[in-house]
Parts: C-alpha cells; structure tokens; sequence
C-alpha cells in the first residue's frame, strides 16, 4: 500500500469522525466564552443523537433524502431546549456550572433511555435507512490529486463543520456581538457598566452551544452510529471540550484541534490495516487527546487559558 | 430561619422536587406512578436480599461521595473520581490475582493497592494545580478518559490474553463473606461496607479534629491568608487531591474484591464517580450527610431494578430524578429564596 493510498482512506476517516467534534467544540466555545462552563457537551450530544435518531425513523418515509438535514435541525432545536436548563441553573439560580453540567449528563442519558424504552419497547432504537452518506462533491472532486484526497469518498456534514467554524470564528471575533459576548466572559461588570445585558450574552451563549452540541450528536448518529443506544455518544462530548481547551478558546483552534483529534481516533480504528501503525498498541491514540489537552493545559505546547470570568457566576453590584 | 436549618430544609426539597417531577413525567407519559414507586420500595425493601443489594450498593457510593467531599470541603472539585476508581478497581484485582497472601492480609494488600493506586491517579492534577495552577476540572475529566482505556489496554494484553476480563481473584483477597449473604439470603453484600464506614469515619475525624485537616480546609478556604498564615499552599493542595483520590480507588476496590471479584473492559464508565458528586452534593459534603444520600441513591438504584419487572416502568426514570435532584441541590439559591420569602411571610 503506497502512501497516498493511506492518505485516500484517512483523511476522509479523519474528516468524518472530526465532523461531530468541531461541531460540539464551536457550541463550547461559544458558551464558554460568554463565561459559562459547559461540562454538559456529553448530554447535549447524547440528546442530539437522540433525537436525530428517533425523528429520522419516523420521518424517513415522508422526507426521503431530505430526512437527515431535517433530523438535525430537529436534533438542534431540542439541543438549544436542553441548554436552556443549564442558563437557567448556571446564570438565574447561580449554580455551579460544573455540577449543573454533571446534571445536564445525568439527565440526558437517562431521559433519552427512558424515551427509547417508551418508544420502542426496547433498548436501542432500529437502524436508520437515511443516514447521510458518502459522496463525490461534484466539480471540486475532479480536481487532481486533491480532489480525490479531500473531496471524494466523503460527507457534506464535515464540510459544514468547517465553514460553521469560520463563520463563529467571524462572528466571535469581527461582529459587536462577539465582541459582547467575549467581554461578558472576560470582565462582566465592566461589559454591564458599558451597558452590555450579562444576563441576555449569556442565555445567548449557552444555548447557542446547546444548538450546536445537539448538531454534533445529531451528525455522529446519522454518519457514524446509524442508531441510538446507552453507548452511542461516550466521550464525545469530552473530546469536544478537550477540543476546544486544546484550541484555547479560539473557534478556528478548536477546529484544528477537532480535526487532530478526529485523526487520533479514526486511526484507532483503522490503524490496524494500514502499514506502519498496525503494530502500535491503539491505547496509545485513544489517550493522545486527553493527554495532549492536559499537557496544553500545563504549558508544554503553548499554554492556553481560559476566558477570565469563566465559572463565576456575575451577581450584579457585587465587587 | 438559622443556616444550619435552610441547609438541611435545601436537600430535602431538593429530593421532594426531584421526586414530584419524576412523578409528573410518568403520568404525562401515561405510566402508573404509584405502582413504580411500589415497585421501586419493593425492590429496595421489600425483601432481606434486596436490601442486603442495596447496602452493596451504597457502599462504593459512600467512597466515591466522600472523596468529592473530601476535594470540595478542601475548595477543590474532583471530577475524576471515576477515573480513580477504575484504576483502583484494577489494582485491587491486580494484586488479588497476582499475589499469595494469606487471608485477611491479602485483602487488606489489595485494599490499600487500590487506595494507593487512586491516590497516585489523583496526585496527577493535584501536582498540576499547584505547580502550574491548572484547573482540575479539566484535568481530571481528561484522566478518566485516560483511565479507562489504558487499565481496558492493560486487562487484554497483561491480565489477560486477548480476553475482555481479567482472572477471579484468590479466595484470599475476596471481600465477600458467606456469613453476610446468608444474612441476607444471599444478596452480593460483602464486607465493604466496614471499610466505607470506617473510611467515613476517617475523614471527620481528618478534617475536623487534626491540624492536618485544619490546613486542609483553610487552603480551600482562601489560599492566600493561609499562605501568608504560613500554610504550605501547594503540598495541601496536592495531598487534598490524593486523599480524595484514595477514597475514590477505595470505591474501586469494593467493586473489585466485593461485587464482581474481577475486572473487565469497560465500553464506557461504571457512573459511580459521577453518582459520588451527587451524594456528596445532596449529602452537603457532610459525613452523616454523605452516608443518607449514599443511601437514598443506593436505594433508589437498587430498587429501580424492580419497577420494569412490577410496574412496566423504565428503571431509566431513577436515572432522570437522581439528575433532577442534583440540578435542584445545584440551583438551591432557587430553593433557599422560596424558604425566605415563606419565611418572611410567616413573620408578618
């Protein structure tokens, strides 16, 4: 097997399992800068896969391809729902966010299950027949070399993901609502005596991660999983946020980063028959995300550092 | 109304609400609520050998509560008892297979295995938080991951040959007792619930009757006074995070040597450590505290089992009102607003 043969498997491998993750890492990015933790990713994945998964089987006859997009859209609505019980608990009620993202997790398993169960009797729901599936992109895949590198054998999602991530990287950093959203995540008291809604930035903020996490879920299910189960999304979510911190809070860092980490995994799975790495014990690209995120963390590769008012919670007129 | 009351009144309403939604989602989704709360007390309650599970049960959550406890009373999260759980699990059933000692000392090596092999998983972000002041959120939540597919790598290539479960451990190292389940007509209870309780035991009297536990708490408290107070900032940050690591390796252990007597690879977590942040949340980081929540989830885990058998009822609904609860106890400003307005109400 020649090397570009390797590279015609990988990087379309790459760019699907990295789909979900740039997706969910943007959501963070944008609740995490407007101050908010968001450990609740993983939940707001699970709820998105779920509801793709169960409105794609009940849908797929009456949409016909269409089914999938649509299935997102819904996955990113009830996302968006989902945030909004984390705004409520982490910005109104001034919980923990850690612990209300702990609970975002909790909930979100146990009610997609318990949802399932009531649906279909059973615990894991049937496979979809209208997935989104591999395609040529037409004209850009004729291109030599690099088309059949980067536009063939691949999905429409993970091209989205990537021009999402450039629109939040332009609406973070080139619009006054970004800016708002940043400052209200860096110095809240200053951005409220500037007349900046803390409150509102924030509910923004939030859901609009609970949008794109319940997108990311929605996508890992109809591309990756095919169907919905207590083990669909497990770690994802994580991943995401390690994505993001990896990233340093920066959308298109968050998207490299993604696009690193969906490389680490879809090697995992394929290293086995590919030259070279089939010897590679595939523990070893499992943790290379996580270690590598902890290793950013701490200032090996170029430390990265979180958004200043991120956790606390902003109690007005307090010093 | 004092603190001391609002902060037993909070749990409480906490669990009430949480329960009262449960309810309401049943009777929207067109189960009968009674006959899953029957269910559900039946099958914690209804015989000896449920109840003997649900003590099984509570007893790594007694472990996992405590070592979030533990880091919280000490201004520290601990989000990744999981991890050190998993990894104590696998030491326990490490030295159980591995060793021959006799009776009583092989359990109590492969006990303190795990403890120890906790507590090194947690120095890790314990290290980084003081020497690099890195958040140990984040840290931890990274080390779970790790966690579990480095101890999944280690059962199928050094446990085991390419298997996806180790050997039982010896006899010798086993938690279990024939005395306690014939007690219990035969329920998995095993001896764990001694050390959880002794382990209970060990961390008010840690925390509130020792120098140690004083500086402990200080430190989270505010680091700087304690620093300028002359309190060794960095090694109590880093000591918190190992004991509360050891208590969560602990945790493994009973799973370990008690329960299942192996270890397996796991697909994704066991979901005590993340049940640990709730007991210790419900439980207000207390030891009495830690030990009614452990209970209450313990049992309502337990007894959940029962409700699709007796009522037709997802045992998944236990999951919803355990989130519920601890979204409650977390938004409790929410709930201790509602006490002073009653409160206020009353006075007039």
């Amino acid at each position: 097997m020649g090397f570009m043969d390797i590279l015609y498997i990988v990087i379309p491998s790459t760019l699907l399992w990295a789909a979900p993750l740039i997706f969910t890492a943007l959501g963070g990015n944008f609740s995490e800068r407007s101050g908010i933790v968001n450990i609740g990713l993983e939940g707001l994945m699970v709820i998105g896969a779920f509801t793709a998964i169960v409105f794609n089987l009940a849908f797929d006859q009456t949409l016909g391809n269409l089914t999938p997009w649509v299935s997102l859209l819904v996955a990113m609505v009830v996302g968006a729902l989902l945030s909004v019980l984390h705004a409520v608990a982490s910005i109104t009620f001034r919980a923990d966010q850690t612990v209300s993202g702990v609970a975002i997790n909790l909930l979100a398993v146990g009610a997609a299950l318990f949802l399932v169960k009531l649906f279909y009797g059973k615990g894991q729901t049937d496979i979809i027949q209208k997935g989104f599936s591999k395609i040529d992109i037409p004209v850009l895949s004729d291109i030599p070399v690099l088309g059949k590198l980067f536009f063939s054998n691949t999905y429409y999602t993970s091209y989205v993901a990537i021009i999402v991530a450039f629109v939040a990287w332009f609406v973070m950093f080139k619009t006054p609502f970004g800016l708002r959203l940043r400052a209200v995540g860096e110095h809240p008291m200053a951005a409220d005596t500037m007349g900046i809604n803390v409150t509102k930035m924030r509910y923004i903020g939030v859901i609009i991660s609970g949008a794109l996490g319940g997108i990311g879920g929605g996508v890992y299910a109809q591309s990756i999983s095919s169907d919905f189960s207590h083990a669909t999304i497990s770690g994802q979510g994580f991943m995401a946020l390690a994505a993001l911190i990896f990233g340093k809070w920066h959308p298109l860092g968050a998207m490299g980063a993604a696009l690193f980490f969906g490389f680490a995994q879809s090697l995992s799975i394929i290293g086995s028959s590919l030259p070279l790495l089939e010897n590679i014990p595939n523990v070893y690209l499992l943790i290379a995300p996580y270690i590598l995120t902890i290793l950013a963390l701490t200032g090996f590769i170029g430390r990265a550092e979180g958004p200043k008012a991120l956790g606390t919670p902003y109690i007005k007129g307090n010093r | 109304m004092s603190n001391r009351v609002k902060n037993i009144i909070v749990p409480i309403m906490a669990v009430i609400l949480g329960m009262l939604v449960g309810t309401i989602i049943m009777i929207v989704t067109g189960y009968d609520a009674l006959a899953a709360f029957t269910a559900l007390w039946n099958g914690a309650f209804g015989e000896i050998y449920y109840t003997g599970e649900v003590i099984r049960q509570v007893t790594p959550l007694i472990l996992a509560g405590l070592s979030v406890a533990f880091a919280f009373r000490t201004g520290l999260f601990n989000i990744g008892v999981e991890g050190q759980l998993i990894v104590g699990w696998l030491a326990a059933v490490w030295v159980g297979v591995a060793f021959d000692l006799p009776p009583v000392i092989h359990t109590l090596v492969a006990v303190i295995a795990a403890g120890v092999a906790g507590a090194l998983w947690a120095f890790i972000p314990g290290l980084l938080k003081a020497k690099f002041r890195v958040h140990e959120v984040i840290v931890t939540i990274m080390l779970n991951y790790t966690a579990l597919h480095v101890t999944n790598y280690i059962i199928r290539t050094v446990l085991s040959e390419k298997s996806d479960r180790t050997e039982m451990i010896k006899d010798t190292a086993t938690l279990r007792s024939s005395f306690l389940e014939g007690l219990t007509d035969y329920s998995r209870l095993h001896w764990g619930i001694v050390i959880a309780l002794i382990a209970v035991f060990i961390m008010w009297f840690l925390l509130e009757k020792t120098t140690r536990g004083y500086e402990l708490r200080s430190v989270g408290f505010n680091q700087h006074a304690s620093h300028y107070a002359g309190m060794n900032v960095d090694k109590n940050i880093i000591l918190s995070m190992v004991i509360s690591g050891a208590f969560a390796g602990l945790a493994g252990a009973m799973e370990g040597l008690g329960t299942f007597g192996y270890a397996s690879i796991k697909g994704g977590f066991t979901g005590v450590g993340f049940d640990g942040i709730a007991v210790a949340l419900l439980g207000g980081n207390g030891p009495i505290g830690v030990i009614l929540a452990a209970l209450l989830f313990g049992a309502l885990k337990v007894g959940a089992l029962n409700m699709p058998l007796e009522a037709g009822v997802p045992n998944e609904l236990v999951d919803i009102i355990i989130a519920l609860i601890v979204f409650f106890v977390a938004a409790s400003y929410m709930i201790r607003l509602f006490i002073d307005r009653i409160s206020k109400k009353g006075v007039k």
